[in-house]
């Protein structure tokens, strides 16, 4: 029961992303195309009200719901993986038409296919971890 | 209660969404959890075995089971918007994006929510088709775990961080997102 929360969070994530039109092939497509504002529109609301958030919690010293103090998760800093990771990753993000949330979403949305490309990517992600040490960073 | 279903089934504007995701980052926040999807491929790997060929996938899943469930909820998600919130499937997209697909060789652009030729199922075992959906994804795959995190942990939840490291991230992925879109796509959707 304790991962109830989690499912109908989850839901609810893949609700917005779809009605959205960020699972859109065509939405990301646009964005890279610069021809809309509407992901650009998602994305930077959807980090202004973060950064809000965010700031509200750093101030407050806000607790989580075990009373321990929320801490944000953060990635390792560098030039390297960064730019290099993330290029890589903007290259089957314009194939794909889907970051990982909305490859998971479409799999709800239009069925079996997309197993194929979560398929892909749990072998991107096997090579990485094979090749990680051999790789700058 | 039918009016507001059929408010919902309209396609929502960025601004009703986009909050909307800063809200879910949030929620995971208070409960304890770090918004970050692309992480479940990693422990996918680790729950195949992976752990015997590389110790970067030895750790416990089970601690990502949340994660996991977020990931089945987000799949139930996909099918409840599809099957019953989304009566019209087309995307309003702008006519210069219509005309630029169109041009490169995709029909009826925006007439659902992605181009059917490439990733409806008829055409699924097609040269293309393996190459947008394996292919593509494996280069998702392999860039977020470089990266070490995609969409959600990068551009929400790191740029809402204030993290510089987050920023260059999504600099890397409009480098490669332009790159594949103006000079390498149109070769793809060509095979």
């Amino acid at each position: 029961m304790k991962y109830l929360r989690f499912l109908i969070m989850g839901i609810l994530f893949g609700i917005i992303l779809s009605k959205g039109e960020i699972i859109s092939w065509y939405r990301i497509q646009e964005m890279f195309r610069f021809q809309s504002f509407h992901m650009f529109g998602v994305i930077g609301s959807a980090v202004v009200f973060g950064i809000l958030t965010i700031q509200f919690i750093k101030r407050t010293k806000l607790k989580d719901y075990n009373g321990k103090q929320i801490t944000v998760s953060t990635q390792d800093p560098g030039y390297a993986r960064n730019l290099i990771g993330g290029t890589i990753f903007g290259l089957g993000w314009a194939i794909t038409g889907a970051c990982p949330g909305p490859l998971f979403i479409l799999i709800g949305h239009q069925g079996w296919v997309f197993l194929l490309a979560i398929l892909g990517a749990i072998a991107g992600t096997f090579t990485y971890g094979v090749f990680e040490k051999r790789l700058m960073h | 209660m039918t009016e507001v279903i059929e408010f919902i089934q309209q396609p929502w504007p960025w601004w009703v969404s986009g909050p909307l995701i800063a809200y879910v980052m949030f929620s995971l926040l208070y409960f304890g959890k770090g918004f970050g999807i692309s992480t479940n491929f990693k422990t996918a790997c680790c729950m195949l075995g992976s752990c015997t060929v590389s110790d970067f996938f030895c750790f416990d899943w089970k601690e990502q089971i949340w994660n996991l469930t977020f990931i089945a909820g987000v799949i139930i998600g996909g099918f409840i918007s599809a099957q019953y919130l989304t009566p019209d499937p087309s995307v309003a997209i702008s006519p210069e994006t219509i005309a630029d697909l169109s041009a490169i060789g995709i029909e009826n652009p925006g007439s659902s929510f992605l181009p059917e030729e490439i990733f409806g199922t008829e055409n699924i075992w097609s040269l293309r088709s393996l190459v947008f959906l394996l292919g593509g994804g494996f280069l998702v795959g392999f860039g977020t775990r470089y990266a070490n995190g995609c969409t959600s942990g990068h551009a929400i939840s790191g740029l809402s961080n204030l993290q510089w490291w987050s920023l260059v991230a999504v600099i890397g992925f409009f480098i490669g997102g332009l790159t594949m879109t103006h000079f390498i796509l149109p070769y793809l959707i060509s095979l």
